[in-house]
């Protein structure tokens, strides 16, 4: 039953980010809080829905953006099989991870959006979107990661505890 | 009766002493010997007074300071009630003169209907310059009506949910809107960018375009009425090569303190598309 929680975070985490986070911007680039608590969740021990979250949470981004919205779903997917993929090999380092699957997983998803919206009219210099969008939202990402990691951590303390062995 | 008089004179002895002595003090004679003496009794009474309050301070201190206390606590509390009143108040009172601005508009054009909607939100993705809107189909709105401020155009809606919709920046990179340029009556087409800024393509070369000329809305294509402004063109691009000119725009709404639009509810776009061509297969 505590699983469900997924669903008023990641609402809470779509709300806050339309209303607040877009609204802090650097140069044209601005934090997404989203990716970072799914990524945060996914490398969290014991978790066990980190698929289920990327989905859902690519599902609610889709209904707010104006991106096709096969777009975010793929970013979160990705973001969650980086984070999967990361957290076996260097599970002794939490934040490294954290921040290593933050920097892949943020650049992936821009420079998927970048491809998408270029394909479908708009002609961006590469030049501009990645220095004026993309350095700036992923340096924005890291400096959320560690709070956003240490949240989720306590939150999957409370959804899936340890258990005590006598 | 000797003694009834040596009393009486005594008596009268006495009050002619004490008279006397009262008004020489009266009269300044004594102002040395009094001075003297007065000095003595107020310095006494201020040792014994000082003393006094002292102690008087001593055991009813503890009850003022928790008086005092609690009045600041009280007092405290009521400046912040003011101060959150004052922030408020002066929010009020910021959003009233948006409000009176849109409805100066609206008064000013009253061919179109409006519906006033707050802004409520923006595109998660950096790279799209999208708002959402607290008004959707309940009130009227339809997908591709055009949204502007009291300034000018802002763009269009782009999706409708029933309480909210998501309307498309001008700014927006994948955004084209058909303008004319007031001054030399020439059509062009306006284009955002992933940052925000408004550029002017498809200018023939044989027109002299100058920094300054206002930007309207042409109608062209049936996407948006005409004549909405849009900015003013602050830089001219032309080479000899190129067949276009190219100019850059600035709004006239400042996009990143949008807080309150209005939806033109009475103008329907016009979908042309069954009227281009398809290539013969």
């Amino acid at each position: 039953m505590r699983h469900l929680v997924a669903f008023p975070i990641l609402a809470l985490a779509v709300i806050l980010q339309s209303a607040i986070v877009s609204r802090i911007s650097l140069l044209s680039g601005y934090a997404d809080l989203v990716l970072i608590i799914v990524i945060a969740w996914a490398l969290q021990e014991r978790v066990e829905t980190a698929w289920h979250w990327a989905v859902l949470a690519g599902s609610m981004y889709a209904f707010v953006t104006g991106l096709p919205w096969a777009i975010p779903l793929a970013g979160f997917l990705v973001a969650v099989l980086i984070a999967r993929g990361l957290q076996k090999r260097i599970w002794q380092a939490p934040l490294i991870a954290m921040f290593t699957v933050t920097f892949l997983a943020s650049l992936f998803s821009h420079l998927l959006s970048y491809t998408v919206i270029n394909i479908i009219g708009a002609s961006m210099p590469f030049g501009d979107a990645f220095s004026l969008v993309t350095l700036p939202s992923i340096l924005l990402n890291l400096l959320l990661a560690i709070p956003i990691f240490w949240l989720m951590r306590d939150l999957a303390q409370w959804v899936a505890p340890v258990e005590e062995e006598d | 009766m000797r003694d009834l008089l040596s009393r009486s004179l005594q008596t009268t002895i006495i009050f002619l002493v004490v008279g006397g002595i009262l008004a020489l003090a009266f009269g300044g004679y004594f102002s040395t010997a009094s001075n003297w003496f007065t000095g003595l009794l107020v310095d006494t009474q201020s040792w014994f007074s000082t003393r006094y309050i002292a102690i008087q301070d001593f055991f009813a201190a503890p009850r003022d300071v928790a008086s005092l206390r609690q009045r600041n606590a009280e007092l405290e509390s009521e400046v912040a009630a003011l101060r959150a009143q004052v922030i408020e108040l002066s929010e009020r009172a910021s959003q009233v003169d948006t409000l009176a601005a849109l409805v100066d508009y609206s008064r000013a054009n009253p061919e179109s209907s409006y519906v006033a909607a707050d802004v409520i939100g923006r595109d998660p993705s950096p790279f799209l310059h999208y708002i959402i809107i607290n008004r959707g189909s309940n009130d009227g709105i339809l997908r591709g009506m055009p949204v502007v401020t009291d300034q000018g155009l802002v763009g269009r809606v782009d999706a409708v949910i029933a309480d909210a919709a998501r309307v498309q920046l001008i700014t927006d990179p994948l955004s084209a809107v058909n303008v004319r340029l007031q001054a030399s009556d020439v059509e062009a087409v306006l284009n955002g960018s992933v940052t925000g800024n408004l550029s002017l393509n498809l200018i023939p070369q044989d027109v002299t375009i100058e920094e300054g000329d206002l930007v309207l809305t042409s109608g062209l294509g049936g996407g948006y009425p005409t004549d909405l402004p849009i900015g003013q063109v602050i830089n001219i691009r032309k080479r000899e090569a190129d067949l276009f000119q190219q100019a850059s725009v600035q709004a006239v709404v400042d996009f990143s303190r949008l807080s309150i639009v209005l939806v033109i509810t009475n103008f329907r776009p016009v979908n042309i598309e069954p009227l281009v061509p398809s290539p013969v297969p």
